[in-house]
């Protein structure tokens, strides 16, 4: 009988990698936590930087998500090792997709958390080291103030084929609790389609 | 993928009885039109009927009490849309149709449908629940007035399996001067119905959920009840219900109502049974959960548990991996952004429902299914805990 999932998915889901279970155990540079366990998904990252390359050299991460969430996060801390600070920060939730040979159109926004925890540490770690200047979180505005969204997330939201405001709600959680960033959200979703396409 | 299977999501669907299966395999022969009068339409008509006897002495109805339809979603459609009809030719004048009362944990076939009713001008009231999902009493008496047409209330919750006190609603609505409608599609076969007894109106139930065949429902309306069909053109049903019967799938719901009653009293005694030592076993050997749903008033078979710190989801899918089916309130299982409506409605928090696993135990589960269940499910609730943000081992 086949999986609900791909096998890569299956694989990551039942053997993550790279899970932050030993609190003593890893010695981390930096760290975040995104999401929110009422909206039924919360992801922590924790990654070790080389801080002459501005490489990262380890990483470790945590959840409360379902099994999607679970196995991009595995496939993205297998995947980031090594890399700049700045490619890490370019990884989008569709690439890790196609790592797992793909996920469901719906389950899409459940894989956008690994990532975006991921960002949130690499800004955390610029804030510790005195380079605020990199962070680039700052730039961007947030739109949905309950699920911490951007503007420059909903435009990468737009750029990975979000065409309708319940696309871009499912790739970014936006709107999800008070709703009350419709408007602007719907906005800005109008914006960076004729930009982009 | 286990070699063991245990199958524990009974209140969405059952396995056919071996008896219905027989009889849907004897009958595939039966291809006769049953409103012809000619030998086969006559044979077909024939099955039909007697299942129809069947089904009605169950419910303690008269055999033109009951109509059958294609499922129990088409059997509340019908019900809610008699009270939007407008057309000429019916009789559902006579029913009130400017208010419609129901309840917040009703199943989306009646929530979507009673938002269409919204949207063709009847107003629609929603009666919330207590923390083990029982009807409000206090407040549903305030509801229904002289202006109600319809008061809708499910008879037994499929999430949680909490069983509402159908008869004292059905007086309510009945003092007023309102029709009432019951939803016992999870609870036909599990607890005892009878129509008589209710005092309801309006009953629906379906075949799939009681180890008969899908496609097949059946919908009881009391004699003299104003109707007006949702599928027009034929004559099928005394009128009610337009469409060349399905007489295999009726067949077979006349086959799993004959089973029911012979088997229903000592079946739904051993799942009660089986439910318990789960529900003992669990709280054994996982900490940090809650039981959903009423603790006396619920159904034999459900069991509803959630898992402090550990996503619904994963839980079911590391379930699925050794063999065993259940379901969640999560949302990520359901491909909406929120977790079980009916979990909410209780009080219960999002962060539960989101952890929150359906057992719903049937007539084929065995004591070997509740052991291998309480063999694996530590260990996948612990494994899930230890990468969760969400669990710290202390919380209670």
């Amino acid at each position: 009988m086949e999986w609900v999932y791909s096998e890569e998915v299956k694989d990551h889901f039942i053997n993550p990698r790279n899970v932050f279970i030993d609190e003593g155990a890893f010695d981390y540079d930096a760290k975040s936590v995104v999401g929110n366990i009422k909206c039924g998904d919360e992801m922590a990252f924790y990654i070790k930087v080389d801080k002459n390359k501005n490489t990262i050299l380890d990483c470790r991460w945590k959840t409360y998500g379902c099994a999607s969430a679970i196995a991009s996060t595995s496939v993205l801390s297998e995947k980031v090792k090594g890399m700049t600070l700045d490619e890490a920060y370019d990884i989008s939730p569709r690439d890790l997709a196609k790592d797992l040979g793909g996920l469901p159109e719906h389950k899409i926004h459940c894989s956008v958390l690994g990532d975006k925890a991921l960002r949130a540490a690499i800004d955390n770690y610029y804030e510790r080291n005195g380079m605020s200047g990199k962070i680039r979180k700052e730039k961007a505005k947030v739109i949905c103030k309950c699920m911490n969204v951007t503007d420059q997330e909903i435009e990468n939201a737009v750029t990975e084929g979000a065409n309708t405001y319940l696309e871009l709600q499912e790739h970014t959680k936006l709107g999800a609790v008070c709703g009350q960033c419709k408007e602007e959200a719907i906005k800005l979703l109008e914006k960076y389609r004729k930009e982009h396409f | 993928m286990s070699t063991r299977q245990v199958y524990m999501d009974n209140n969405a669907t059952t396995p056919l009885h071996p008896e219905v299966k027989k009889a849907i395999i004897e009958g595939i022969d039966i291809f006769g039109n049953a409103s012809s009068l000619h030998s086969f339409g006559r044979r077909a008509r024939k099955h039909i009927e007697k299942a129809r006897k069947t089904v009605t002495s169950f419910i303690g109805a008269e055999p033109d009490e009951l109509i059958f339809v294609g499922s129990g979603s088409e059997a509340n459609n019908t019900v809610l849309n008699i009270f939007a009809c407008k057309c000429p030719v019916c009789n559902s004048k006579k029913a009130r149709t400017k208010e419609i009362i129901t309840s917040v944990v009703e199943h989306p076939c009646i929530l979507r449908t009673s938002e269409c009713l919204i949207g063709k001008g009847l107003s629609v009231l929603y009666v919330g629940v207590d923390q083990f999902g029982k009807i409000d009493m206090e407040l549903i008496k305030e509801m229904i007035t002289d202006k109600t047409g319809l008061v809708s209330i499910m008879m037994a919750n499929n999430e949680i399996g909490t069983i509402m006190d159908i008869k004292k609603i059905a007086n309510m609505a009945h003092a007023r001067g309102a029709l009432f409608h019951t939803d016992a599609a999870q609870a036909v076969g599990k607890i005892p119905v009878n129509v008589v007894g209710l005092d309801v109106d309006f009953l629906t139930l379906s075949a799939h959920k009681t180890y008969g065949p899908k496609g097949i429902g059946a919908l009881y309306i009391k004699k003299g009840t104003p109707f007006c069909p949702m599928i027009y053109g034929g004559h099928q049903e005394r009128g009610r219900r337009a469409g060349t019967e399905n007489t295999l799938g009726i067949v077979g719901l006349g086959k799993a109502v004959e089973m029911l009653t012979k088997e229903m009293a000592e079946d739904t005694a051993k799942i009660l049974d089986l439910k318990l030592k789960l529900k003992a076993g669990i709280e054994e050997s996982v900490p940090d959960i809650y039981f959903n749903g009423h603790p006396d008033d619920c159904l034999p078979g459900t069991l509803n548990v959630s898992f402090i710190g550990a996503e619904g989801e994963s839980i079911l899918l590391h379930l699925d991996l050794a063999g065993i089916a259940v379901s969640t309130g999560s949302a990520c299982a359901s491909g909406s952004l929120d977790p079980s409506h009916v979990l909410l409605a209780t009080g219960t928090s999002a962060e539960k429902a989101h952890g929150s696993i359906r057992f719903s135990l049937g007539r084929e589960n065995t004591k070997e299914d509740v052991d291998y269940v309480l063999e694996k499910l530590p260990g996948i609730i612990a494994g899930i805990r230890s990468i969760s943000t969400a669990y710290d081992g202390r919380k209670k």
